[in-house]
């Protein structure tokens, strides 16, 4: 069985009469529970990398396997039915709704789901004392602090109970105290066998995981352990 | 299947509870919004209501007052004028006719003693008109044959002339002058005399006096308007045959001598009339609905764009494209609903306050309600489906860089 296998992708974006090639023959491969940072600075395609791997967008040329499933090959509607089941993204900018409260906005990827009320209620509620905010379960994002915040959207990443954790820069809006809580949360999530993938322009950040690739003008080239770099 | 199922419900419910939110946190954006599908509503609400109402009570005071009788206009022919005396006594012994009941009216200065002096119309009438309509007289006598065929110089007298002219005295046994001649006052009139079709169009009668002294008084020796009863079992339309025959050969079958309403036909006609007037009203009230739509799914497109970051949040957590789609279109659905929930409140108020005024029955029209409400709810669903669509349509990626 193949968890994650990335061959020879690359994508292209039209850029007036050009085609920008933006990545550049990808090959990558994860097994399950490994805790991976992409590290590039910004313009390397990293984002871009981020949207294939998040199913939110589709590579132009290559294969992309996520538990034995062909991306490529998949509707619109498929895409979205692995991105609510397979799939947990985190934010850079937590990216609450601001008139649901913290468990309504966990709710909210089950609701799509098609969960049944008491059903999601119980995995919001068993999800944020996992982040250790049950006692902020009804509090509305603006009365929760920014640490808080990105754990509700933490949790609202992993209510669904996906495979994969997806983060994009998750500690990029945070102060360094606040930065380490969250990545000291990443570490104990993928020590109870969650796969992780962080993507990062900040060594210090990237180094939080245990395998590190930087990505350079879309090409992807394997940076060895986290403690080399 | 049951399990999709309350998934997709409980997911509706969701919709429902997120759009009410939204409308509720930009309470003025959402009334202005809602202003034109309120105005639209509560116009073809309140159009509706009372033409119903006023249709309705037109029809009643017709049958009221209609049942068995047929009004027939004579203009005549070169030879023949009007009706005379001798052709109402053969009209009378025709099978399908109980009676007829002449009239002449004229507009008269009157006076009492000299106290006043005013313009005031006054009908002649027969006394079988009397004996056909119960209660005319609230005291005194009505007019009968005797003063019929003396031309007799009587009269009777509604509410109103009494106040006038006899403020404080009893008026029987008085005399008043019509035109300068002496009339004894037989008897007063019942406010509520309103018995004939004419009625309708010129109000009821003031002063009455027998149809023979009008005549004379307008200085004509035939009649050329009257009302013709039927007898019991005939039906109008059998009546009106039989008269037609009649009158034709009366008038030595020239064309456009005569014609003969019945009170159903004028009826009709003025149902016709009003529904085509209300139809008319309506159609420039719908105006204001479409105008609302648009209202809507201008503020739709507006929210669709600065929710564009909300969209492709929810899309990333896995929302379908249809999902995200049913959203909008619930909080256009709901926002129009809300107007047209007001605009039917505020219709029937306007209704029954324009009730009162023509003092008419009102009637709640249960027809007008659901009319409203398909109303808004189509006009939430057609004008929201675009900026939905649009919604639902947003690239993920791009929704999501407008972060």
């Amino acid at each position: 069985m193949t968890f994650f296998r990335m061959e020879k992708i690359n994508k292209f974006f039209p850029m007036g009469e050009e085609q920008a090639h933006i990545l550049k023959d990808i090959d990558l491969t994860l097994e399950e529970g490994d805790y991976l940072s992409i590290l590039g600075p910004s313009g390397s395609g990293k984002t871009t990398l981020m949207n294939i791997i998040g199913c939110l967008d589709v590579a132009s040329s290559g294969r992309y396997i996520l538990n034995d499933r062909e991306i490529e090959d998949l509707t619109e509607a498929e895409l979205a039915h692995i991105r609510s089941r397979e799939i947990g993204f985190v934010f850079q900018d937590s990216q609450l709704l601001p008139r649901l409260t913290a468990q309504q906005n966990v709710e909210l990827p089950l609701i799509y789901a098609g969960t049944s009320p008491a059903e999601r209620r119980r995995r919001a509620q068993a999800m944020l004392e996992r982040v250790e905010l049950s006692d902020r379960m009804n509090h509305f994002p603006n009365q929760l602090s920014g640490g808080q915040q990105q754990r509700v959207a933490i949790a609202r990443a992993l209510v669904g109970g996906p495979s994969l954790l997806l983060a994009d820069e998750p500690t990029g809006a945070l102060d360094q105290k606040t930065g380490r809580q969250v990545m000291k949360l990443f570490g104990e999530l993928n020590g109870e066998g969650r796969t992780v993938i962080m993507i990062t322009h900040d060594t210090n950040i990237a180094r939080n995981a245990r395998r590190i690739v930087h990505i350079i003008d879309g090409e992807l080239t394997e940076g060895g352990d986290a403690a080399d770099v | 299947m049951f399990k999709k199922i309350c998934g997709v419900l409980s997911m509706l419910v969701e919709c429902v509870r997120m759009s009410l939110q939204n409308i509720f946190a930009n309470r003025l954006r959402s009334f202005l919004t809602v202003l034109g599908i309120l105005i639209g509503v509560a116009a073809v609400i309140a159009l509706i209501t009372t033409v119903n109402a006023f249709s309705g009570s037109l029809s009643d005071s017709f049958k009221t007052m209609g049942a068995g009788t047929l009004s027939v206009t004579v203009t005549g022919s070169d030879l023949k004028s009007g009706l005379s005396t001798k052709d109402l006594n053969a009209l009378t012994e025709l099978p399908a006719v109980e009676g007829v009941s002449p009239q002449e009216s004229l507009r008269s200065r009157i006076s009492h003693a000299g106290s006043h002096d005013t313009r005031i119309r006054v009908t002649g009438r027969s006394g079988s008109y009397f004996a056909k309509n119960e209660g005319l007289v609230s005291r005194g006598r009505p007019i009968n044959v005797i003063d019929e065929n003396n031309s007799s110089r009587v009269c009777l007298i509604n509410s109103d002339v009494t106040e006038t002219l006899f403020y404080g005295v009893d008026p029987l046994g008085e005399t008043i002058y019509i035109d300068g001649m002496p009339f004894s006052v037989i008897g007063t009139l019942a406010d509520d005399s309103a018995k004939s079709v004419t009625s309708i169009m010129n109000g009821s009668d003031e002063i009455v006096i027998p149809y023979t002294t009008a005549m004379k008084m307008n200085s004509v020796n035939v009649v050329t308007s009257l009302t013709v009863y039927l007898a019991d079992g005939v039906d109008s339309d059998t009546a009106n045959d039989e008269l037609e025959e009649w009158f034709d050969a009366l008038f030595s079958y020239e064309e456009d001598c005569y014609s003969i309403m019945s009170m159903s036909s004028i009826e009709d006609t003025m149902q016709s009339m009003l529904s085509m007037v209300s139809s008319l009203l309506a159609g420039i009230a719908s105006i204001a609905l479409v105008v609302g739509g648009i209202g809507i799914m201008n503020m739709m497109l507006t929210t669709v764009t600065e929710r564009t970051a909300e969209i492709g949040l929810k899309k990333a957590l896995g929302a379908l494209p249809w999902q995200i789609q049913v959203q909008f279109l619930i909080e256009s659905f709901l926002l129009s609903m809300i107007g047209g929930a007001a605009g039917i409140a505020l219709g029937l108020g306007l209704s029954m306050f324009l009730c009162s005024m023509m003092s008419t029955d009102f009637l709640i029209s249960v027809q007008a309600i659901l009319l409203g409400f398909g109303f808004s709810a189509a006009v939430g669903i057609v004008f929201g489906w675009a900026p939905a669509r649009k919604a639902s349509r947003l690239n993920p990626i791009d929704a999501l860089r407008s972060m």
